[in-house]
C-alpha cells in the first residue's frame, strides 16, 4: 500500500528538498498560501474530519476555530515531547519525512494567522531539531518558509526548541510553560491554549503527526480523507506496535482495521506463538484490555476501543501475552509515573509515591490481598482529583489490572469497586 | 445585572460580584471551603486540590435562553467530578454544596494524600496549635492512616533558606505560597520549586540566602510547620502565647502588629515578648510586615542596658534617686533656667509629645525636634488626609517618589506604591541613582546630587510632560525622602513637591498629597504638634542653661559635641546611650511594648499600640513623667494615655475629633482574616483593636515658598560624600536584634568603578573616611549605579552623616608583623 504519512517508506531521500519537490511538496502550502483565505483552510481541515493525534483526538480544525481572534499574535507550538512509553510515530515523521512535517507546520500557521511556530521537541531528540534547523533554513532559502512566503506578504519564522526530559511536558500546557522558560508544570484550564496559550497569547498546540495529515488534506480534499478509515474516526494512523509481538513497529494503517489484523498479520503475531494476553492501546497511560476475540475483532477507531473500557489515545499498542505478570507490569509503569509526576497537585505528587510502595510490595510477593484492595482503593482516590491528565492516566493500568486480572494478584474473585 | 451574581452555598443565598471565586464568595457567608495553596492575596494555584466541592448549574434552555424548571425551581445539573472552589468562577444560579458526602469525601481523601508524607511531627513543630494542617485534618481527615509510616518519604529538616528562614523539607506540602507570595506580592522572586514529583523542594537562589525583606511573611502563610523564622522556631508553643495588638515602631509606615508574649522561666519568670506577627489593615500592611519589623521589632527594648532607676550625677558618679527626687530636681532646673530647651524625637508618642508642649508652655521652653529631615510643617498642610488608602490607587492615578530608596526605609510602602503600580497607576520615581522601585516605574528620572529642588522645580512648569500628567491625574500622593540630603535640602524638596501637589490641585482630599519617608515611627506626630528642628544644635548646647533630652542620642549620633561648659542635662531615656552617659539627670522610660499610646503615621494616621509586657524596673511612661514633672510646677496635666488624646484633640485643630475610642474601632476587612481556622489568610492576625483614624485636612489657604536649596553638588575631580538610607543600619534598635548582625555587616561606602580606578582603590579595599571632622573605616564596594563623583555613605552606620560632605579617603594599611 501507498503511504500518507510514512511515504519515505515508498520515496527514496523525500527528506533531501529537491526530491520532495519533485514529489509534489509544497503543491499544498503554495495553494493555501497564494490562493486561500485562512477561514477557507481552516474550514477544509474541519471538513476533513481529522482529529489531534497525541492522545486526545481533539477536532483539528475545531480547535482552530477556537484561536480567538480578537488578542495578537498568534502561535503555533508543534508537540513533538514524544514521550508515552510505546510511542514512537512521531520520531520516524521528523527523522524521515521531515519536509512533509514542515510544510503541515506552515499550512496550520497559515491557517491560524501565526507568523511564528515553535516545535517543541523532547531533549533527546537533539540531533532531529539540528537537522530540523538546517531544513528550516533551506525552506526558508527557497522561499517556503521565512519572509514573504512563496512571494506572498505572509511572514512565518519556525523555532526549534529542545525539553529537558520531563514526561508532563507533553501536556500541553506544562509544554507551553516549558517553551516560555519556567517549570514544566500544567497550567490551570480554562483558559484553554487557543484562548490564552504561549505568552498569554492564542495558541495552537498541535502533534506532529496531526500536521504531517494536512499537506495531503489540502491536496486531495476533505472527502477524499475522510473515504478512509471509519466513520467514527476518518483517516490513517500511524499505529505503534510492541510489545510480545514479532515484528514491532510502525504501521501506518487506516483507522477501522482490527486489533487481530494490526498484531497477527503486520505485527506477525505473537513471539514464540504465546497465547495473548492483553493489550495496551495507548502506551502506558492505557487502561488494560483482556484480548479475547471480540476484542481482537474490535475495529481500532476512537468509538470501538471506548467502548471497550479504554481509550486508543495515540494508538500506541502494546501487547501483552501470557508470560506478563500484570502485578509485573503496573510497578513498571507506576515507577514511570511515579518517577513523571511533576509534582504539582497533592492526588499525582503523593498517590503516585504511594501507589509505587504498594506495587513494588505486591510485585515482590510480599503485598497481601489487603493491600491489593488499598491499591485499587488509592488509584480510584486520585481519579478526579488531578489537575491534569497525567494523574489520571496512572491510575489506569492499575485500576484495570486489578479488575480484569485478579488472578494476577492472587485474587480469585474481581475486587469490587471502591 | 451582570456585574452581580447571585448563588447559593450550602443554602445560603449570597450575592457577590461576577469573576468571584466560589471560595472567596463562600467565605462571604462564613463557609470555610478548607484550602492550603489559594491565599486571597496570592489567588489560584489549584496545586493542593483540597477545596473539592460540588458545583451546579441551572440547566439553560436553549430556546428561551432562561434555566428550566422544575416545580417553579431551575433545574440543577451537578457536575460529573468534583471542582476546585478556587478556580471556579461564581456564576447566576450556582449551586455549592462544601458538607455533601461527595464533597467530603474529596477533601478527606486529599488529606489523606498529604498525610501520607508528612512527618506527623506535631509535637515538636513550632506550628503546632496553629496549623492549618493540623485544624482541617482534625476537622476533615481520616483518623487512622492507610500509609505505612516505614514507607514514608524522609527529607532533611533544618535546612536554612538564609539565616532568618529555616525550611523543614519533610513538612513542606508543595503549596507554593512561598514561591508565589516572593514571585507575585515581594516582587523579589529569589525562593523556587527545585525537582519534581515527591522530590519537589524548596529553595533559595539568592546570595544571602532568602535575599528579601519581606522573607519572614512566607512563614505565616505557609500552612504547614516547613518555613518557620529562626527567631521564633523553637522558642515557645502558640497557645502559651499571649497577644497584644501593637504598632511597629521601626519607621513611619506603621504597621499593624501583634506582639506574642508568654511568662517564661528562661527569663527568670518574666513575661516576654516571643514574637511579632502582622495584624491585618488593609489601609497600611495588609497582611504584611517587612523583616526589619518582624526581627528587630522590640528585641531594643530587652536590652541588658536597660535604664532601671532615675539616677542623678553626684562627684561624676551616677546614683540612683527616688522617682520623687528626680522629679523634684527636674522640675527645680526647669524652672531656674531661663529657657529651658526641650529636644525630643519622633520615637515618642503623641501624648508623650503634647504633654511635653504643654509643659514647656508653661514653662516658656524652646521646643526642638530632633531629625535631619524637614518639611513635615508641609506635610502636615498637603500631606493625606482621612479616607486615604494607597490600596484605592491604580488607573489613572500618579505616584511620584523622590530621593528615596523606597525598599531601604520603607518596606510596606515600597510593597503597597509597586502593587499601585501593577494596578496601573503612573509611578515616577526621581533618584540620583537606581533603586529596587525603578523596575516598577512608568518613568525613572535621574538627577545628579545636588540638584533635587531644581528637578522638581522643572517639572512643575506648565510645559513639562510630568506637571501635565500631574494635571491630568485623578490623584496624586509624593513621596519624598532625604536621600544625599540634610535638613535644609529636604525641607526644601517638600517644598517644591507642595508646589506641584497644589499648582496640580492634588491637596486636602483623599488620597492625594504629600508624605515624608521619615526615619522615626512619630515624625509626623511631633510635626503636626509643633515640633520644628534646628539648623544648628550645637549652638543649642553651647548656649543653654537647661536641655531635656528625651528619646534622642544626639551624642552619640555625632549631631553635638559636648564642651567642657555644657548644659545640664535632663535625659530621658530607653537604654543607656552617650547622651545619657554626660547626663545630669536620667529618667528611665517605659518601652513601647510596656505602655500604651499613639504614633501618627507618615499617611496622618493615627494608631493605638498597647501595652503586651510588664515595665522594667522603675521606668515610667513618657507622658506620665512629664506629668509628673508639671506637677512640682504646679501645673495639671494628664496621666491616662485616653485622656491626654482627648486634651490633644481639643487644643491640635488637625487632631480634632480623635480619641482612643475612634482609633480602636474596626470594621470587616477584605479578606476576612480569622486565626480560629488560620487556612485562609495564614496565621496572620485579625485586627479587633483599631484600624486608627487619620487626621483632618488643613485649613490652608497659603503655602510657605520653596526658598531652601539642595544639597551640595559634586564637582569635577572631587569626591562628595552623600547620605543614604539603609533598612538594617547599626541604630539601636536594629542593632539589638541578634539575629540581623549578618545583614547589618560592617559600614560599607559604595562609589563608581570608574571612580574607583581614579583614586586608586579596588573592589573591598579597606578604607579610612574622615568627614566634616569624624572618622572611621569602610569597606569600599565598586558599584556601576553609583553617579561618578559620588560616595554613598550609609546612615547610622558608623560614620556621621548628615549632610553631604567633602571625604578624606585613605587605605588602611595593613600592620606587617614578623
Amino acid at each position: 500500500m501507498t503511504h500518507i504519512l510514512l511515504r519515505h517508506r515508498d520515496i527514496p531521500d523525500l527528506d533531501k528538498l529537491a526530491v520532495y519537490e519533485k514529489q509534489g511538496g509544497f503543491k499544498a502550502l503554495k495553494k493555501v498560501v497564494t490562493g486561500m483565505r485562512p477561514e477557507a483552510v481552516t474550514q477544509l481541515v474541519m471538513d476533513s474530519g481529522l482529529r489531534g493525534r497525541g492522545g486526545a483526538g481533539f477536532p483539528t480544525g475545531r480547535k482552530w476555530m477556537f484561536v480567538d481572534k480578537n488578542n495578537w499574535p498568534h502561535y503555533v507550538v508543534v508537540n513533538a515531547d514524544e514521550s508515552e512509553p510505546g510511542t514512537f510515530k512521531d520520531r520516524e515523521i521528523l527523522e524521515s519525512n521531515p519536509l512533509q512535517f514542515l510544510e503541515g507546520v506552515a499550512i496550520a500557521a497559515f491557517a491560524v494567522e501565526a507568523h511564528t511556530a515553535y516545535i517543541y521537541l523532547r531533549g533527546e531528540f537533539w540531533p532531529i531539531a539540528a537537522e530540523l534547523d538546517k531544513r528550516i533554513a533551506a525552506m526558508e532559502k527557497a522561499g517556503y518558509l521565512g519572509k514573504r512566503v512563496f512571494g506572498t506578504d505572509y511572514t512565518l519564522k519556525v523555532h526549534t526548541h529542545l525539553g529537558a526530559g520531563a514526561y508532563i511536558c507533553g501536556e500541553e500546557t506544562a509544554l507551553l510553560e516549558s517553551l516560555e522558560g519556567k517549570r514544566g508544570q500544567p497550567r490551570i484550564r480554562p483558559p484553554f491554549p487557543p484562548v490564552s496559550g504561549l505568552y498569554g497569547k492564542p495558541t495552537v498546540v498541535n502533534n506532529v503527526e496531526t500536521l504531517t495529515n494536512l499537506p495531503p488534506i489540502i491536496n486531495n480534499g476533505a472527502d477524499w480523507y475522510k473515504s478512509l478509515g471509519t466513520a467514527d474516526t476518518v483517516g490513517v494512523k500511524i499505529f505503534c506496535l510492541s510489545g510480545r509481538v514479532r515484528k514491532p513497529g510502525n504501521y501506518e494503517l487506516p483507522f477501522g482495521i482490527t486489533f487481530r489484523e494490526l498484531i497477527y498479520e503486520h505485527g506477525g503475531g505473537i513471539i514464540d506463538g504465546v497465547p495473548i494476553k492483553a493489550i495496551m492501546a495507548a502506551g502506558a497511560s492505557s487502561a488494560l484490555i483482556l484480548a479475547d476475540d471480540q476484542t481482537l475483532d474490535t475495529p481500532l477507531d476512537y468509538g470501538s476501543v471506548h467502548r471497550l473500557g479504554a481509550e486508543l489515545g495515540s494508538a500506541s499498542v502494546i501487547v501483552l501475552d501470557e508470560t506478563v505478570r500484570l502485578d509485573w507490569l503496573i510497578d513498571k509503569t507506576m515507577t514511570f509515573f511515579k518517577h513523571e509526576s511533576c509534582g504539582k497537585c497533592t492526588p499525582c505528587r503523593d498517590g503516585s509515591f504511594w501507589m509505587k510502595h504498594l506495587t513494588e510490595r505486591i510485585r515482590d510477593g510480599n503485598g497481601s490481598a489487603e493491600d491489593v484492595k488499598l491499591l485499587d482503593s488509592v488509584a480510584r482516590q486520585m481519579q478526579g482529583k488531578c489537575l491534569c491528565a497525567l494523574g489520571e492516566f496512572s491510575t489506569q493500568a492499575v485500576v484495570s489490572s486489578i479488575e480484569k486480572f485478579p488472578g494476577d494478584f492472587g485474587i480469585k474473585r474481581k475486587v469490587s469497586a471502591s | 445585572m451582570t456585574d452581580r451574581v447571585t448563588l447559593t452555598i450550602d443554602g445560603k443565598q449570597v450575592t457577590v460580584p461576577a469573576g468571584m471565586l466560589v471560595v472567596d464568595a463562600a467565605k462571604k457567608v462564613a463557609v470555610h471551603i478548607p484550602i492550603f495553596c489559594y491565599h486571597p492575596k496570592l489567588g489560584s494555584a489549584a496545586m493542593c486540590r483540597q477545596c473539592l466541592v460540588e458545583v451546579g448549574r441551572p440547566i439553560i434552555d436553549h430556546a428561551t435562553g432562561h434555566p428550566e424548571l422544575e416545580d417553579g425551581f431551575p433545574r440543577i445539573q451537578f457536575s460529573a467530578k468534583l471542582e476546585t472552589a478556587c478556580t471556579t468562577l461564581v456564576s447566576e444560579g450556582m449551586v455549592v454544596l462544601t458538607q455533601s458526602e461527595r464533597a467530603r469525601k474529596g477533601q478527606k481523601e486529599v488529606l489523606e494524600f498529604l498525610l501520607t508524607s508528612h512527618p506527623l511531627d506535631c509535637p515538636i513543630c513550632d506550628k503546632g496549635g496553629e496549623c492549618p494542617l493540623q485544624n482541617l485534618t482534625m476537622a476533615h481527615g481520616p483518623g487512622k492512616s492507610r500509609f505505612l509510616f516505614d514507607e514514608k518519604h524522609h527529607a532533611e529538616k533544618q535546612v536554612p533558606l538564609g539565616e532568618l528562614i529555616f525550611l523543614d523539607r519533610e513538612r513542606c506540602i508543595q503549596c507554593g505560597r512561598c514561591v508565589r507570595f516572593q514571585e507575585n506580592v515581594a516582587g523579589e522572586p529569589v525562593i523556587g520549586f527545585y525537582q519534581r514529583g515527591r522530590s519537589m523542594d524548596i529553595v533559595s537562589f539568592s546570595e544571602p540566602g532568602f535575599d528579601s525583606v519581606f522573607s519572614g511573611n512566607t512563614t505565616d502563610i505557609c500552612p504547614v510547620g516547613a518555613l518557620t523564622t529562626a527567631d521564633f522556631r523553637f522558642g515557645a508553643r502558640p497557645w502559651e502565647l499571649m497577644a497584644a495588638a501593637s504598632i511597629c515602631s521601626q519607621c513611619a509606615v506603621g504597621c499593624n502588629t501583634t506582639l506574642n508574649t508568654r511568662r517564661e522561666a528562661r527569663s527568670d519568670g518574666q513575661i516576654v515578648v516571643k514574637r511579632v506577627m502582622p495584624r491585618q489593615n488593609e489601609q497600611v500592611n495588609e497582611l504584611w510586615i517587612c523583616d526589619k519589623g518582624r526581627f528587630a521589632g522590640y528585641h531594643y527594648t530587652e536590652r541588658d542596658d536597660r535604664l532601671l532607676k532615675p539616677q542623678v550625677r553626684r562627684d561624676d558618679k551616677f546614683r540612683s534617686v527616688s522617682w520623687d527626687a528626680a522629679f523634684l530636681q527636674a522640675a527645680e532646673k526647669l524652672q531656674d533656667a531661663e529657657k529651658p530647651v526641650f529636644l525630643v524625637s519622633g520615637r515618642l508618642s503623641n501624648e508623650d509629645l503634647f504633654n511635653l508642649l504643654q509643659l514647656a508652655d508653661g514653662l516658656g521652653a524652646e521646643t526642638l525636634l530632633y531629625t535631619n529631615m524637614g518639611g513635615g510643617d508641609l506635610t502636615g498642610m498637603v500631606g493625606l488626609t482621612s479616607g486615604s488608602n494607597l490600596a484605592d490607587l491604580g488607573l489613572g492615578d500618579v505616584i511620584l517618589v523622590v530621593a528615596s530608596d523606597l525598599q531601604e526605609e520603607a518596606p510596606l510602602w515600597w510593597l503597597r506604591i509597586k502593587q499601585a503600580a501593577e494596578r496601573g497607576a503612573m509611578l515616577i520615581v526621581v533618584n540620583p541613582r537606581e533603586t529596587k522601585l525603578e523596575k516598577h516605574a512608568d518613568y525613572v528620572v535621574r538627577y545628579a546630587y545636588g540638584d533635587e529642588i531644581k528637578t522638581i522645580q522643572d517639572m512643575n512648569k506648565a510645559t513639562h510632560k510630568i506637571h501635565k500628567v500631574f494635571a491630568k491625574a485623578a490623584n496624586a500622593v509624593i513621596f519624598y525622602g532625604s536621600e544625599g540630603l540634610g535638613l535644609e535640602g529636604s525641607s526644601g524638596l517638600a517644598g517644591a513637591c507642595t508646589s506641584l501637589l497644589v499648582d496640580t490641585g492634588h491637596y486636602a482630599r483623599p488620597n492625594n498629597g504629600l508624605v515624608g519617608v521619615w526615619q522615626r515611627a512619630n515624625d509626623q506626630g511631633a510635626w503636626e504638634l509643633g515640633f520644628r528642628p534646628v539648623k544648628d544644635l550645637q549652638v543649642i548646647f553651647d548656649k543653654s542653661e537647661v536641655v531635656y533630652i528625651v528619646g534622642a542620642d544626639p551624642v552619640g549620633d555625632g549631631a553635638v559635641r559636648l564642651k567642657k561648659r555644657k548644659p545640664f542635662m535632663i535625659v530621658q531615656e530607653l537604654l543607656s546611650t552617650d547622651t545619657v552617659g554626660h547626663a545630669d539627670l536620667v529618667l528611665p522610660a517605659r518601652a513601647f511594648t510596656e505602655r500604651e499610646g499613639t504614633y501618627t503615621s507618615g499617611e496622618r494616621r493615627v494608631q493605638r499600640f498597647y501595652q503586651a509586657v510588664p515595665p522594667r524596673g522603675e521606668s515610667r511612661p513618657d507622658y506620665e513623667i512629664v506629668a509628673e514633672i508639671a506637677a512640682r510646677l504646679d501645673t495639671a496635666l494628664e496621666r491616662e494615655p485616653g485622656l491626654v488624646m482627648d486634651q490633644l484633640a481639643e487644643h491640635i485643630p488637625a487632631f480634632g475629633g480623635i480619641s482612643y475610642l475612634k482609633v480602636s474601632e474596626v470594621v470587616e476587612q477584605w479578606p476576612v482574616i480569622n486565626r480560629s481556622e488560620l487556612f485562609y489568610g495564614g496565621a496572620v492576625y485579625e485586627n479587633t483593636q483599631g484600624l486608627g483614624m487619620q487626621l483632618r485636612p488643613a485649613p490652608v489657604t497659603s503655602f510657605p515658598v520653596s526658598k531652601g536649596k539642595g544639597g551640595l553638588r559634586p564637582k569635577e575631580g572631587l569626591l562628595l560624600a552623600v547620605p543614604v538610607n539603609k533598612l538594617y543600619d547599626q541604630g539601636l534598635t536594629v542593632l539589638s536584634a541578634p539575629l540581623l548582625r549578618e545583614r547589618i555587616g560592617e559600614l560599607k561606602v559604595c562609589m563608581n568603578p570608574d571612580e574607583a580606578d581614579r583614586l586608586g582603590f579596588e573592589n573591598g579595599a579597606r578604607l579610612r573616611i574622615g568627614l566634616n571632622g569624624n572618622n572611621a573605616k569602610a569597606l569600599l564596594v565598586v558599584d556601576p549605579t553609583v553617579p561618578s563623583g559620588i560616595l554613598l555613605v550609609p546612615r547610622s552606620m558608623g560614620l556621621p552623616i548628615f549632610e553631604a560632605g567633602m571625604p578624606v579617603l585613605s587605605k588602611v594599611r595593613k600592620k606587617v608583623t614578623g
